[in-house]
């Protein structure tokens, strides 16, 4: 019987049941999400649990295990359980594509979930497409996955950084003004985003400059006396993790708040929960939030998990409810666990509102296989009333709009014969 | 002595039927075709550093960056030059050899701790170049978009791309070429001398020994099996990594060594399964896995320090 | 341009002072007890959690003055029950062992602290610009110089006047005459380690301040640490912290000029050391060697 990690649903765990745990160890239960009765459908799920992008990670495990509970409540997929199993891939490519391999090839996984780390999740395509098991990507940003070097079985369900940086562009030239100055981490992911934007700008008619630094950086000094001397309408913040942190917070001490607007793609509610309140700000984009009016099914999802999770969930307990919904629809649709048919059966096909928890058509795009969800575009504030209430929505962009068309993505779609 | 050329011999003659059954027994026991693959990349990587350590008594804290340099030798042969498999294994193992032979210029007069910082150094170096240079290693995403090809023979084709039975029993093939060379090595003159040098530099000096040549020479051999080692490991995983070269990894091959038995021959092989299969086990069992590997080093090294095979060697020393 | 020059002499300073505090404990740890401590890293992280959960009771300066006590402590237990073991032997043990250490402290502050970043509240005082037009220097910069300045003082003159800092030197140039004499050695090398840890915790509390804290952030000081003491010469701690300042300053020069290369530049310096000057630039010849 495959065990699995049982501790992320404890959360934080508190000092005191640390200290009853001698020496600061703790071994998980085995955890199996499964009915009772015939052969389960399963899943499998390879994840950051530990390593820098673990925040992010375990939200989506949770958001993953939840799911998979209710849907098992409700007659699992095609009338059988399903078994959800969870392996760490350490924020190590090597680590995820032995994984990878372990559920496909031990566990004969009928699905693959996974990486937040994109270039993880890139190397795993690899795996799963010799394989022809059906992959899906909740939470890996970069664009190739859903863009040239996309694949006919692999979806992704997070926004392209693309999508993003096109999303909130215009929103912040229409408030804010079109000279920009760039912070942006030296590294493909940082250069793609800034170059997307760069391009959007420029259509608009505006000017920049910009600084390229370490990934990671902590003292921003130097560049922000250049971001000073520049005198920019917007500051993008495109750095990520803690020196994203590090950076808004010296933006701030240096009083440069008052003398132009802060913005950039994500600042994941994650990240905002750690930060200090004064940090808690900018315009940013949000993929999905817990407080969209005019759509019930939000309120019912929200209801529903906020108690078991302790909290209101974020945009990534929504990717991998998303993620597993998208699955069981593949498969009820096909008939059919096997990849190929769950492939075909899950291009274009329409997410109903309570699985899309959005507005409007939601479909997976034949054309890309990138989930066209809507991206909402607003300003982030320290908890109003609600601890969680960090995020005023201000705009919201449909993905088609954002996306482009699937020519300018540069995918291919290519199924086997 | 020949009871013990004898148990040499079993030891030998077990190890090499098993490695070449894995694929009848070792579903049997919860593994996966993958995994096995996963060890003998690491064994190699493992037994081409104990050359060093084990065999010439020098101690390298770096060699994540020959392990790396081969992995991403190759995967850019396959991604930029051609779809051949053979010839990109051989540029991965002459990049991340050629590398150590030069770094090892550097080094040879350094001992102890500080030849250990030097080369922890070096090898950050080669991590730093591969993270930065995204246009061409990929950066910090890693190396993609480059797939292990089809041996092609002429005559017939074996699939080590699809079939993952085929793709094993390459390894192994070229596992044991490695082993086969590096056992003739240390029976040859020169292996004798690097023995000398582990045994007593000093007298190795007196009687005439190049020391630094031989360290050298020592050094740069093991880094261009390393590699080799390096280019087996893009191939598994179809993806080359920077963090593959970080000293993490370095310090995980002298974890494996050492856990195995670093003064037999196949100590180094037992311990990327004790490695492998406890690193598979426990990080799915648990998130604070970090604390049980940690854990395990600690334990080889106070109660284990001669490793799972030094357990079974009476009489030598460590 | 003043506001430039200004920025370059405090941020070298900055950049510099923090390397020097963990390189000076790591250097004492080599010298006298041929042992490279790995997990050097993790002790500073641990300072910098320490201070995170005393700073609600004792305040950000109570934290500044008991968390680095309290990382000796932890190191000097640890020397005890584990690394002291390992002397007499191999150095591959010595550095396995702390390689070790370092994984299991990590996941004990993830353990307890969580994954996520956190951040260490320091006094509103300190978090505003010295003057509008130094509006990057806040006082909380000019403070951790400060507070750099007075433990290396501290630290060299321990070195120098006090029994056990003389005897640690002289430890460090003949362990066998000093033994010989009939000091204690196992003893020293443990006081030894203790200052060593207490570095480590000091630059911890000050790091988190600055950066914030997280279960991995000693790593990306760890390395630079290495550097500096590969550039001052194994041996010499006067060598270490110039290692540490000379780094420190090139890579803030080079963020003003060439911000992608800041990392590389260190690289540069060590690689041109070792073929220029192997020994580092204060390192004695056959010290080590």
């Amino acid at each position: 019987m495959v065990a699995n990690i049982g501790s992320i649903l404890s959360g934080r765990r508190s000092l005191l049941k640390g200290a009853a745990v001698v020496g600061g160890l703790q071994v998980a239960s085995p955890f199996i999400i499964k009915a009772r009765g015939e052969t389960p459908v399963k899943l499998g799920m390879v994840d950051p649990i530990t390593g820098s992008l673990s925040a992010l990670a375990v939200t989506e495990v949770e958001g993953a295990k939840w799911t998979v509970e209710q849907i098992n409540k409700t007659g699992g997929i095609l009338g059988r359980p399903v078994e959800l199993l969870i392996e760490d891939s350490a924020n190590d490519t090597g680590t995820g594509v032995q994984k990878t391999h372990k559920l496909i090839e031990r566990d004969n996984v009928d699905a693959i979930i996974g990486d937040v780390n994109s270039g993880i999740a890139y190397a795993m395509m690899g795996v799963t497409k010799e394989k022809g098991i059906l992959h899906i990507v909740p939470g890996g940003h970069t664009d190739p996955i859903t863009g040239t070097d996309c694949a006919w079985n692999t979806f992704r369900t997070c926004n392209t950084t693309a999508m993003d940086t096109s999303a909130i562009t215009g929103e912040l030239v229409k408030r804010f003004g079109k000279k920009w100055f760039f912070i942006t981490p030296d590294y493909a992911y940082g250069k793609t985003l800034q170059s997307n934007f760069v391009k959007k700008l420029q259509a608009l008619g505006g000017e920049f400059q910009g600084d390229m630094l370490p990934i990671a950086t902590s003292d921003f000094s130097a560049t922000l006396i250049k971001a000073k001397a520049y005198k920019p309408d917007v500051l993008l913040n495109n750095m990520g993790g803690s020196a994203q942190i590090n950076c808004m917070k010296q933006f701030l001490q240096f009083g440069m708040g008052k003398e132009m607007a802060l913005g950039g793609a994500l600042f994941e509610i994650e990240s905002v929960r750690s930060v200090p309140k004064e940090a808690q700000a900018g315009w940013w984009c949000m993929e999905w939030y817990w407080n969209t009016p005019g759509v019930p099914a939000v309120k019912t999802f929200v209801d529903a998990i906020s108690p078991v999770i302790g909290k209101k969930p974020t945009a990534r307990h929504w990717m991998a409810y998303v993620s597993i919904h998208a699955v069981r629809l593949a498969a009820e649709k096909a008939k059919s666990l096997k990849g190929i048919d769950m492939a075909r059966a899950l291009a274009d096909l329409e997410l109903p509102p309570e699985v899309s928890l959005m507005p409007g058509k939601i479909r997976y795009r034949a054309g890309d296989h990138q989930l066209m969800s809507n991206i909402h575009i607003g300003q982030m504030h320290p908890s109003e009333g609600d601890p969680d209430n960090l995020f005023t929505i201000a705009a919201t962009v449909t993905g088609e709009e954002a996306a482009g068309s699937v020519e300018s993505t540069g995918c291919k779609m290519v199924y086997p014969a | 002595m020949n009871a013990l050329l004898r148990h040499k011999y079993a030891t030998t003659a077990i190890i090499w039927a098993l490695l070449l059954t894995v694929p009848a027994w070792l579903p049997v026991f919860g593994g996966y075709t993958a995994l096995a693959g996963r060890v003998l990349v690491f064994g190699l990587a493992a037994m081409s550093f104990n050359l060093l350590l084990g065999f010439t008594g020098i101690m390298s804290f770096g060699h994540a960056a020959y392990f790396g340099l081969g992995a991403y030798g190759c995967g850019l042969f396959l991604k930029y030059v051609s779809a051949s498999t053979p010839l990109a294994m051989l540029a991965g193992t002459l990049l991340g050899g050629i590398a150590g032979t030069l770094f090892g210029l550097l080094l040879v007069r350094r001992r102890g701790v500080y030849f250990a910082m030097v080369t922890i150094a070096f090898g950050q170096v080669c991590f730093y170049i591969a993270y930065k240079w995204d246009d061409f290693t990929g950066g910090y995403d890693g190396l993609r978009g480059f797939a292990r090809a089809a041996l092609d023979f002429g005559a017939f084709k074996i699939d080590i791309a699809n079939n993952s039975t085929a793709f094993y029993f390459f390894i192994l093939a070229v596992f044991g070429g490695a082993a086969v060379l590096q056992a003739l090595l240390l029976k040859s003159p020169f292996g004798r001398s690097m023995l000398a040098i582990r045994e007593n530099e000093r007298r190795a000096r007196f009687l005439g020994l190049p020391i630094e040549k031989h360290i050298w020479l020592s050094f740069s051999i093991s880094c261009f099996f390393t590699a080799l080692a390096g280019s087996l490991y893009a191939l598994l995983n179809n993806f080359a990594d920077p963090l593959g070269l970080n000293y993490i990894m370095s310090g995980n091959i002298v974890m494996i060594t050492v856990m195995g038995g670093m003064r037999a021959f196949w100590g180094p092989l037992i311990g990327a399964v004790l490695f492998v299969a406890l690193q598979d086990y426990v990080s799915s069992m648990t998130t604070n896995w970090m604390f049980f590997v940690g854990l395990t080093f600690v334990c080889v090294v106070l109660f284990f320090p001669r490793g799972l095979m030094g357990m079974f060697q009476k009489g030598a020393r460590t | 341009m003043f506001q430039v020059v200004m920025f370059n002499l405090t941020n070298g300073l900055i950049v510099g002072a923090f390397y020097v505090l963990m390189a000076l404990g790591l250097s004492m740890i080599i010298n006298l007890s041929n042992v490279v401590n790995f997990a050097h890293g993790n002790f500073l992280a641990l300072g910098g959690y320490f201070a995170f959960m005393l700073t609600p009771y004792v305040g950000f300066w109570g934290a500044l003055l008991i968390s680095p006590l309290l990382t000796a402590v932890v190191g000097y237990a640890i020397e005890q029950i584990l690394i002291k073991h390992v002397y007499a032997r191999n150095h591959i043990y010595s550095l396995l062992l702390t390689f070790g250490l370092g994984f299991i402290l990590q996941d004990v502050c993830r353990f307890f602290w969580g994954p996520s970043p956190l951040p260490l509240g320091i006094p509103d005082s300190l978090s505003t610009p010295i003057t509008a037009d130094l509006f990057f220097i806040t006082w909380y910069r000019v403070f951790m110089v400060a507070v750099v300045i007075v433990a290396v003082t501290g630290l060299f003159a321990f070195l120098r006047y006090t029994r056990v800092g003389m005897r640690i030197r002289a430890g460090t140039l003949d362990l066998d005459t000093v033994s010989a004499l009939g000091v204690n050695v196992a003893a020293l090398r443990s006081y030894n380690f203790a200052v060593g840890s207490y570095l480590a915790g000091l630059a911890g509390v000050l790091a988190a301040g600055q950066i914030g804290l997280n279960p991995n952030m000693g790593d990306d000081l760890i390395m630079p640490s290495f550097i500096a003491i590969i550039v001052g010469g194994v041996g010499s701690l006067t060598g270490t912290l110039l290692g540490g300042l000379l780094i420190g300053v090139a890579a803030a020069l080079t963020t003003v000029f060439y911000p992608a290369a800041s990392e590389a530049v260190i690289y540069v310096i060590m690689a041109v050391v070792l073929l220029l000057r192997p020994r580092g630039l204060l390192g004695e010849e056959g010290m080590l060697s």
